[in-house]
């Protein structure tokens, strides 16, 4: 349940900007997670519920926006979309991929007041 | 000692310090932006209709940042020092204990070793490390199921490290989350112990992508198995291209000898070129 974790460090990236973005509250954080990544979203919203309670996150909303994994296939020189790391290239079956992207989680932005 | 959050031996110095500049900040902001009441209040108490007091700001961080932050300050730290640091990760029960100590008792003092022993409960490891005559510090994480980079950054300083030496973190026995956790360590060595089954790999492929290590435990036990070796190993650099596999039983010393060198190796280079060794 790393997920929790993760919510606690976004929690303090709100509280921290806070003071340098100058804002009371925040209404709705948006993330981006790889598809890749090892972050499970069902995981994320339980536990963001749980983490912000009484902080300046209390009561928002997590936003997750999905980023697709892609690979880069060497053989075919091109890139492909992926649903595992392990995956091998749709076109000519070859692996591994060189992951271009979806395994970053990232704090896109805030909604604050 | 904790170089990033000044937090740690001086512990109430150093949460004085921060409490009195949250403080003053608070009201600098207060007095420095009345003009937010200019507008609608919205719902700090008027509301304006087709206006909204909520704005956007932009963040375009990684989640991890803070504790990469840690990592990054043990790893200089370590680098400072010239110690080699290895993050030991697997499921429970795959043998990473008895492989550290069977480790330390083949390395017979070659160079200073201490270890860093990661569970929820209990300080079982870390006596079993002590009891082969090494430092060993066991944190517990409660309900955490892996270390991070602030929890190592406090063990550093109670183990008040020998340059030029060896530093073991065995994490929490966990396959999902210690993977995205970096601690500052040079390497993460994954454990697998054969019972576990050929296709670990492929269902916890974060884990052997993030390490640059697989070690195939309990090879004793193959006769009695129905496990494919080389599948696995198929199955491992599937995940992660490149990553070397070494086979080993702790428990009756075969293949002992490669993981000992690849540690001697690993040492080696971590001393070439750094600030201890004299050559810079």
């Amino acid at each position: 349940m790393h997920e929790m974790s993760l919510c606690e460090a976004i929690i303090e990236t709100a509280e921290k900007q806070a003071s340098i973005q100058q804002y009371k509250s925040v209404k709705c954080i948006r993330l981006e997670i790889g598809e890749l990544s090892c972050v499970e979203a069902e995981a994320m919203h339980f536990a963001f519920d749980a983490v912000a309670k009484e902080s300046i996150a209390d009561g928002a909303t997590l936003i997750i926006d999905k980023v697709p994994g892609q690979g880069w296939c060497s053989q075919c020189e091109a890139k492909v979309e992926i649903k595992q790391r392990y995956d091998a290239c749709p076109i000519c079956a070859f692996y591994p991929l060189d992951i271009r992207q979806g395994d970053a989680m990232r704090i896109k932005d805030m909604e604050v007041i | 000692m904790c170089t990033v959050c000044g937090c740690g031996e001086n512990e109430e110095q150093a949460h004085e310090h921060p409490h009195d500049h949250s403080h003053e900040h608070g009201h600098h902001h207060e007095h420095a932006h009345p003009h937010e009441h200019d507008y609608s209040k919205g719902e700090a108490g008027v509301h304006v209709a087709g206006l909204s007091q909520s704005r956007l700001v932009s963040i375009e961080q990684d989640i991890l940042t803070k504790n990469n932050g840690y990592a990054d300050a043990n790893r200089g730290y370590f680098s400072q020092h010239s110690i080699l640091t290895l993050n030991l990760v697997s499921s429970p029960g795959a043998g990473k204990t008895t492989l550290l100590t069977k480790t330390i008792e083949a390395l017979d003092n070659a160079f200073p070793i201490s270890v860093i022993e990661g569970d929820q409960q209990t300080a079982n490891d870390a006596e079993r490390i002590r009891a082969t005559g090494v430092k060993a510090i066991q944190i517990n994480t409660g309900k955490g199921c892996h270390l991070d980079g602030h929890m190592v950054g406090h063990a550093i300083g109670d183990l008040k490290l020998k340059d030029q030496s060896l530093l073991f973190i065995e994490n929490v026995g966990n396959l999902v989350c210690p993977a995205a956790f970096d601690l500052g360590e040079a390497h993460k060595v994954v454990i697998l112990s054969t019972p576990e089954g050929e296709d670990k790999p492929l269902k916890y492929p974060d884990m052997f992508h993030a390490a640059d290590l697989m070690i195939l435990n309990k090879t004793d036990l193959l006769p009695y198995l129905d496990f494919d070796v080389e599948a696995c190993i198929d199955n491992a650099r599937r995940v992660k291209p490149g990553i070397k596999v070494l086979q080993l039983s702790a428990t009756t010393g075969e293949g002992m000898d490669n993981w000992l060198n690849w540690i001697r190796a690993a040492r080696e280079f971590s001393l070439i070129g750094s600030p201890t060794s004299g050559e810079v």
